[in-house]
């Protein structure tokens, strides 16, 4: 073989790299669910209770039956044989309301399927959901859930007529001593809103039974592929193996998607029967309506203090409004938030209760954070308010409780083992880009001035990369399979589900550095699961840490095989494997990686020991969480004519340990900043008390815009993770969770000089100016 | 969200149009308020008649000292044609304040006024600049005074078969200052209040002033107790303030989850304020 001179190949992980998957998405050629067409596809549109509470007294649905056009109408006693819908959660003493996939006869919430309409097209399927007769008898319901838990409430459930789903203690440390030694207590009622994920894509699904093959091919609009699907053929009674579930385009989830719902049992179920292909597209009211919503917590804290600011525990009564039912992982959320309560404070005593309520409301689950936004807004509020009460700076009282540098790996009063960070140095940076000396002596001159300006600070801490199998339902791991192709191309099968974080694009960053190959020749392949092995999916900040990390354990299982290829090729025992090729040290020989691919197919160069084909798979298992941190800080001004707040600049430093491609890392933390901004500010699911979500719809559900952003000047500290061998801890919803508590922060801090101590979300103009105004009288 | 079944029709002409809407069609313009209520199903008309094609509707033309500004000009050729900017400034403005550019591009003049929201932002300006407005049905024309136009929420003295086929406004004369100032509801972007004001100077006084407000209450209107705590009196600061006071006189003011009907008052007084001083120092 010539001896060739090797082109040192470019690196491209830690590049601003635009994303691969851009070009399909702005030019409308991506498929989502509802571009999905087969032959004979029938349509189905969902009759949905217009009440909270009623039970159904009867139902009558000859004249949509009579429609031309109308194929079937099923009702939920039509329904036999398939499952309810599954809650992966387990608490000890867990009340489960059977969540049948249509009601059976009584409805829970506004929005509750009642029936099913499936015709030739969606219009006449409309037309017939208006001609289905529900008589109901309308009984009371409750939607909040202090309420739900009042004595002599609505009972959502008649079976358990105290609305309590489960109540969960969780302790650490010695409470009663750190109150007992405490020489200040702070308490605070915080209250963190409903509010509704609204992903771009509403949900779809398209089922496609094949009898003859006992096949159904399901597509739906979700995070978790194969989770799903293995739910999913538990709930249809149908084998995994014969279920193709895929998900295509996903136009956003943020953890609305991670879940299970009716309508795709329902849809399997439907085609099943009538041997067609079915679909049925969300509505947007609908995603309003029956979509999980996030947050919910009403939180009762506590902190005891010393004088000079040491923080020694925390109690927490944590009211979590579920919903109706329980969702995948409805009642774990906010054993989350317990979890994450002691931020990044040394302190070791905690005393945490939940009371899980069931209300007549869409249940609450995972949304973009997790119970960690809620436990960070608690938290850094708490914080805040001690500060004030004890007449310390925010600042100075946060560098006192900071975990230190030399107490990782740093063991918290809630089980967990943080893993690495410098929190003071990333805090300082924070200070130091926004002069917040400077700043404080502005803000004295406005205050003389008569002006309300307000500095927040928020150092928040995330627990992310779920995570060690022990502590995820499902299991935490994540699996990737690399493929040589005979030419050469490398085929990557991702095991997460990517559906906005850019994957397609970081993890051929990864492969081409890895693998020496050019990244257009690689293609990452996601969500079908006949073409994927199994994989648990995209949530909880887990693509890179875990589905990275498991496909750089692969790529090295490649190189290793590669280089078994080339050696044999190049006739020599050991070779140096860089930039694409196989180089024999000795002789200078080499040969590519294309090459080795084709000989390896071919069959005639066969290692000894070895089998033919380059194909790797992986299955990695990661050994903790990872908890990436940060400190954001706003400064705002409030109009005490109008109540407007006016954002005048955001600072965000964040360590997320090693980026791989920091544009996308720009991303993900604004379009986070963006979601946290909206809880502090706008966002709020409001439900009147017969259940109606009054802000069901973007006319009166306010989703911030981008003219509502402020300049983010973002920047990073960098400690790598020690728990996955690219040192990335995860950045999708770190945004979301350091953002929210520094708004709120800083209108409290603006308008501290009226005695305000706390602001619930959100604080909308007229809120604020209630506090301004009521001030003054 | 999908609506019943319904005809459409896009006639050549607007008599034709007229015949139709005299037995029973409704009109369509730009669709920005009627297809979302046929989607809800909260409007199921039959029958549609397509005005926005009628080459008869769409203009934007000066005669004697007036724009005339057809039913079918869209919020975009309001807000971007060199007649409106320049010569009738605070309409521009206002049409520039309407929903996003897509809407801008699809609703009409006509529709906005026919719809008759309470919270639109047209109205204000119409009423500031004492619009008329031109009204046709099968058997005739007529025109009606902006202040008589609007009678209440969702209410106007169309009659049926009537559709508006013009609005008429005055070419603004060079010494006047104009603007709109908007409180928008931050989920629609429609207005919480929204203020338009006309000022004329006299020496260091204000003199002649008009202000319309919409938002506030069932239906727009001239702020006349602003106008007249303005005119006459020295162009400062604190006259301001005291004549803003009055925007909400006698008004029953709106209340919604978005704002209640204390703070919206609050609110007009505030928009008030700012749209008078903001006009001031655009007069000469
Ligand atoms: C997202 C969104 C945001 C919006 N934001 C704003 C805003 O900020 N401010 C604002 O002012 N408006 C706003 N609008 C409304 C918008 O301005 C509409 O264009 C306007 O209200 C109606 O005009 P149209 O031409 O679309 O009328 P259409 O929707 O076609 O018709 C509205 C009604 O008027 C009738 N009609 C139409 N034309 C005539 C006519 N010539 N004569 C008699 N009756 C007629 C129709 O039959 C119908 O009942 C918004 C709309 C949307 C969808």
């Amino acid at each position: 073989m010539p001896v060739s001179s090797i082109v040192k190949l470019e690196k491209l992980v830690g590049k601003r790299l635009r994303r691969r998957e851009d070009p399909r998405l702005i030019t409308g050629t991506a498929t989502y669910v509802e571009d999905v067409k087969l032959p004979n596809l029938h349509h189905a549109v969902i009759v949905r209770s217009p009440h909270g509470a009623a039970n159904i007294r009867s139902i009558d649905i000859s004249k949509a039956q009579a429609l031309p056009g109308v194929l079937a109408v099923y009702i939920g006693k039509d329904i036999v044989g398939v499952g309810t819908v599954p809650c992966g959660a387990d608490l000890p003493g867990l009340r489960r309301p059977a969540h049948h996939i249509l009601a059976q006869d009584r409805v829970y919430l506004v929005g509750h399927p009642v029936a099913v309409v499936v015709a030739t097209d969606r219009y006449i399927a409309a037309d017939g959901a208006d001609l289905v007769e529900v008589d109901y008898d309308v009984l009371q319901a409750v939607t909040d859930p202090e309420k739900a838990l009042a004595p002599g409430a609505p009972s959502v459930h008649p079976e358990w007529p105290d609305n309590i789903a489960f109540t969960f203690h969780q302790n650490g440390g010695d409470i009663d001593a750190a109150f007992a030694e405490a020489e200040v207590v702070v308490k605070q009622r915080i209250t963190s809103q409903r509010l509704v994920p609204n992903a771009m894509e509403t949900r779809g699904v398209v089922a496609d039974w094949k009898s003859n093959d006992r096949s159904l091919t399901l597509h739906t609009s979700t995070q978790i592929p194969h989770l799903a699907r293995t739910l999913l053929a538990g709930m249809l009674g149908i084998e995994e193996n014969r279920f193709r579930l895929i998900a295509p385009e996903v136009g956003g989830g943020f953890g609305s998607k991670l879940n299970v719902y009716a309508e795709e049992a329902l849809m399997g179920w439907i085609s099943m029967q009538l041997g067609l292909p079915v679909k049925w597209i969300e509505s947007r009211r609908e995603n309003f309506m029956v979509t999980i919503h996030g947050r919910g917590h009403v939180d009762y804290l506590e902190i005891a203090a010393k004088r000079d600011g040491t923080i020694l525990g925390l109690k927490l009564k944590l009211i979590q409004d579920l919903g109706a039912y329980h969702q995948l992982l409805t009642p774990a959320i906010p054993t989350l938030s317990v979890l994450m309560m002691p931020g990044l404070y040394n302190f070791r005593n905690i005393q945490a209760e939940i009371i899980g309520t069931f209300t007549n409301c869409v249940p609450t689950d995972a949304y973009r954070g997790a119970g960690r936004p809620e436990a960070t807004h608690g938290i850094e509020r708490m914080v805040d308010i001690l500060a004030a009460e004890l007449n310390m700076d925010p600042a100075e009282i946060r560098f006192k409780n900071f975990v230190r540098p030399e107490q990782f790996p740093f063991p918290t009063a809630t089980g967990l083992n943080y893993d690495s960070g410098d929190y003071a140095n990333t805090f300082q940076k924070a200070l130091d880009t926004i002069d917040y000396q400077g700043l404080r002596t502005q803000q004295a001159e406005a205050r003389a001035a008569g002006r309300f300006m307000g500095i927040g600070i928020s150092t928040y801490g995330e627990i992310c990369a779920m995570g060690p199998s022990v502590a995820t339902p499902a299991g935490g791991w994540e699996s990737a399979t690399v493929k040589f192709e005979p030419s050469g191309k490398v085929t990557v099968l991702t095991g997460t589900s990517p559906h906005g974080q850019g994957q397609e694009t970081t993890f051929a960053q990864l492969t081409a550095d890895e693998l020496g190959v050019p990244i257009d020749d690689i293609v990452v392949l996601h969500g079908d699961t006949s073409i994927v092995q199994y994989g648990i999916g995209t949530f909880g900040s887990r693509n890179t840490a875990v589905g990275g990390a498991a496909l750089f354990y692969a790529l090295q299982d490649m190189k290793e095989k590669v280089k078994k290829f080339g050696a044999a090729m190049l006739k020599t025992d050991e070779v140096i494997f860089e930039d694409g090729h196989c180089l024999d040290p000795k002789t200078g020989a080499s040969v590519t990686v294309q090459q080795i691919a084709g000989a390896a197919y071919r069959g005639i160069v066969i290692p000894k020991g070895m089998d033919p084909g380059l194909v790797v798979t992986k299955f990695w298992e990661p050994p903790n969480f990872t908890y990436p941190f940060g400190a954001h800080i706003i400064v705002s001004e409030v109009d005490p004519e109008t109540g407007q707040i006016e954002i005048k600049r955001y600072v965000a430093v964040d360590d997320i340990g090693n980026q791989l491609n920091p544009l996308l890392v720009d991303g993900q933390l604004h379009g986070g900043a963006a979601q946290g901004l909206g809880q502090a500010l706008w966002e709020q699911g409001v439900y009147d008390d017969n259940g109606q979500l009054v802000t069901g719809e973007f006319m009166d559900y306010t989703m911030p815009r981008a003219r509502m952003m402020p300049w983010i000047e973002s920047s990073h500290t960098c400690t790598p993770s020690p728990v996955n061998p690219l040192g990335v801890k995860g950045v999708g919803e770190a945004g979301t969770i350091g953002s929210t508590p520094a708004m709120v922060n800083s209108v409290v801090d603006a308008l501290s000089p009226l005695g305000v101590r706390h602001i619930d979300m959100p604080m909308t103009p007229e809120k604020i100016w209630k506090i301004v105004n009521g001030s003054k009288a | 969200m999908i609506a019943n079944s319904f005809e459409y029709s896009s006639p050549a002409t607007l008599a034709e149009a007229l015949g139709l809407i005299a037995d029973g069609a409704k009109p369509l313009s730009g669709g920005m308020s009627l297809i979302p209520m046929m989607k809800l199903r909260l409007a199921s008309p039959e029958h549609l008649v397509d005005l926005a094609r009628l080459p008869e509707l769409n203009y934007i033309r000066e005669e004697h000292g007036e724009l005339h500004i057809g039913a079918a000009a869209t919020h975009h050729d309001v807000e971007n044609a060199p007649l409106t900017r320049g010569k009738c400034p605070l309409l521009a403005e206002t049409a520039a304040h309407i929903g996003d550019i897509q809407v801008r591009n699809r609703g009409t003049i006509g529709g906005s006024v026919a719809h008759a929201d309470p919270a639109a932002d047209y109205p204000a300006a119409l009423q500031a600049l004492e619009a008329k407005i031109v009204l046709r049905s099968a058997s005739g024309e007529r025109t009606v005074s902006t202040a008589d136009f609007f009678i209440d929420t969702f209410t106007t003295a169309l009659e049926p078969g009537e559709i508006v086929v013009e609005v008429i406004v005055p070419v603004e004369p060079g010494l006047t200052g104009t603007s709109y100032q908007k409180c928008l509801q931050p989920a629609s972007g429609f207005a919480i209040v929204g203020v338009a004001a006309r000022v004329r100077r006299d020496g260091d006084n204000f003199g002649p002033v008009q202000i319309g407000i919409t938002g506030l209450t069932g239906t727009s209107y001239r702020a006349t107790a602003v106008e007249n705590a303005l005119t006459g009196k020295p162009a400062t600061e604190e006259t301001i303030r005291a004549a803003a006071a009055h925007a909400a006189d006698g008004v029953d003011a709106n209340s919604d989850l978005h704002a209640s009907a204390e703070y919206r008052a609050s609110l007009a007084v505030s928009y008030t304020a700012r749209a008078i001083r903001s006009a001031l120092s655009r007069s000469a």
